[in-house]
């Protein structure tokens, strides 16, 4: 059960390398991508425009709509083209992860449509969409309170780490992944999965762990945002 | 007569570009370290992403020699307001299969050097084509990147007759030809190569073909409007003087 060196080389409270950048799909209103180690996604954001079909319109608020898929070849084992159970889940708790900081009162009937492509998986793939997403909605100047960011936190053998790689999420005597999104500013969490087996001390120091460590990643979207909007 | 049609009787392209110039290409290899080859390809503002995946499978019994390829597209509506998730439609379909043709028809893969075992298991190279941002001329920058990946395919290991993913031999896959595919509008009277997407809206025809060395491998026509013969010699010499100087940036 000891896990006394992370594989990789890691400290147990260290993230992998980011890579963040904005503007990369100059046909959508907002873009981004968001690279952790060897995780990276894409995201575009479309709207607000009007929602078809009427019915689903709210004339009270704009509504955000979440798209996630992995491209086929972005994991070892091809991933068949299209929806499954699993991106059908991670697009809507991506939705409610986003949905806290976004203020739609403005666009009523309209729909914000949010686009993730996970080119290349190794772990963190929702965490870095997430991350992503809330990088495009801002460079697309949807009002917002904050950015988002997200980081799964866990524990792999006796261990309480953050951001695990494919190599910890399989680890033979078990680990716990804990995906969590929080808001830049009230520290608010948007986004809670879990699988595995863990204390509730331990989650407490785990969710302690990623408030901590999702403070450098929005630090990096920050950065990549300013970046984009620089004036020479 | 519409504007576009005006400018270009002026000899003039909306963008800038001469009628027989091709945007800006760039290729980026290995954008997906999990894919056995994969590439993005960036025509002008087009891009497109493509990967291949290795499958053992069984040969056709008309071919029992034979590994084949299987080339997907999926126009994303990560890349273009104007595009649905779904299944793929007719034109993304007819991007995989030009994509496929330009290829399977000049044998720029040899079949027969994917064959494992004749008549029972053969390779099978899964090519799955995404589009990122559309400016037009998808069809182009699809098969810029798909070529692209498969140039660069690593052939993994094999143990008891499964993919031993993310380990690999020393062999690599090498292509016997480079066809290069061009794709030709046409506004009024007037031929343009990679048609912009601004273009696009006024095609009146269009001709896709794929060549090698002063060979033709594919064709194909699409639009409601029509080409004369002289239209298409025209429109084959402009390709076959292209294609060393687009070959060459596949580096």
């Amino acid at each position: 059960m000891v896990y006394s060196k992370r594989a990789s080389g890691r400290k147990f409270e260290e993230l992998r390398k980011m890579e963040a950048k904005v503007g990369i799909i100059p046909r959508a209103d907002g873009s981004a991508m968001f690279k952790i180690g060897d995780t990276i996604a894409i995201a575009a954001v479309y709207g607000p425009r009007e929602l078809h079909p009427k019915f689903l319109q709210n004339q009270e608020r704009g509504l955000l709509r979440c798209n996630y898929d992995m491209i086929s070849f972005s994991v070892p084992e091809r991933k068949k083209p299209g929806p499954a159970r699993r991106s059908v889940e991670i697009s809507m708790v991506t939705e409610k992860a986003l949905m806290p900081v976004l203020d739609l009162t403005k666009y009523p009937n309209t729909v914000v449509d949010v686009f993730i492509q996970i080119i290349q998986a190794n772990s963190g793939t929702r965490c870095a969409g997430i991350c992503a997403a809330s990088m495009a909605l801002a460079h697309a100047g949807v009002p917002m309170k904050g950015l988002v960011g997200a980081i799964a936190v866990g524990k792999v053998g006796d261990k309480i780490v953050v951001d695990l790689d494919k190599e910890e999420e399989d680890f033979s005597e078990g680990a716990t992944d804990i995906p969590i999104a929080m808001t830049g500013r009230g520290k608010e969490i948007t986004l809670l999965q879990l699988d595995g087996d863990i204390s509730k001390e331990e989650l407490k120091k785990a969710l302690l762990l990623g408030e901590e460590k999702i403070k450098e990643i929005i630090k990096k979207q920050e950065e990549a945002l300013k970046e984009y909007f620089k004036v020479d | 007569m519409n504007h576009m049609e005006e400018k270009l009787t002026k000899g003039i392209r909306a963008d800038g570009r001469k009628f027989d110039e091709i945007r800006k290409i760039e290729i980026e290899y290995n954008i997906s370290k999990n894919a056995e080859g994969s590439a993005r390809c960036r025509l002008g503002e087009t891009e497109v992403l493509a990967g291949v995946k290795l499958e053992i499978g069984t040969p056709y019994t008309d071919s029992p020699d034979e590994g084949s390829i299987v080339v997907n597209a999926e126009l994303g509506p990560i890349s273009n307001p104007d595009f649905v998730s779904g299944p793929p439609g007719a034109e993304a379909t007819e991007i995989a299969r030009l994509v496929d043709r330009g290829i399977r028809e000049s044998k720029a893969v040899d079949f027969k050097k994917l064959c494992i075992k004749s008549g029972e298991k053969v390779w099978i190279f899964l090519i799955d084509i995404y589009t990122t941002n559309d400016a037009g001329n998808l069809i182009d920058a699809a098969y810029y990147a798909s070529l692209a990946a498969l140039k660069e395919i690593r052939m993994p290991k094999v143990k008891d007759d499964k993919i031993v993913f993310g380990e690999y031999t020393k062999d690599k896959m090498k292509l016997e030809k480079f066809p290069i595919n061009f794709t030709f509008g046409k506004i009024g009277k007037h031929i343009i190569l990679d048609p912009s997407m601004e273009e696009e809206k006024f095609l009146d025809a269009r001709l896709t073909l794929a060549v090698d060395n002063k060979h033709v491998h594919s064709m194909q026509k699409n639009g409601n409007g029509s080409f004369t013969l002289e239209e298409i010699e025209q429109i084959i010499d402009i390709a076959f003087r292209k294609d060393a100087e687009v070959k060459k940036l596949f580096k």
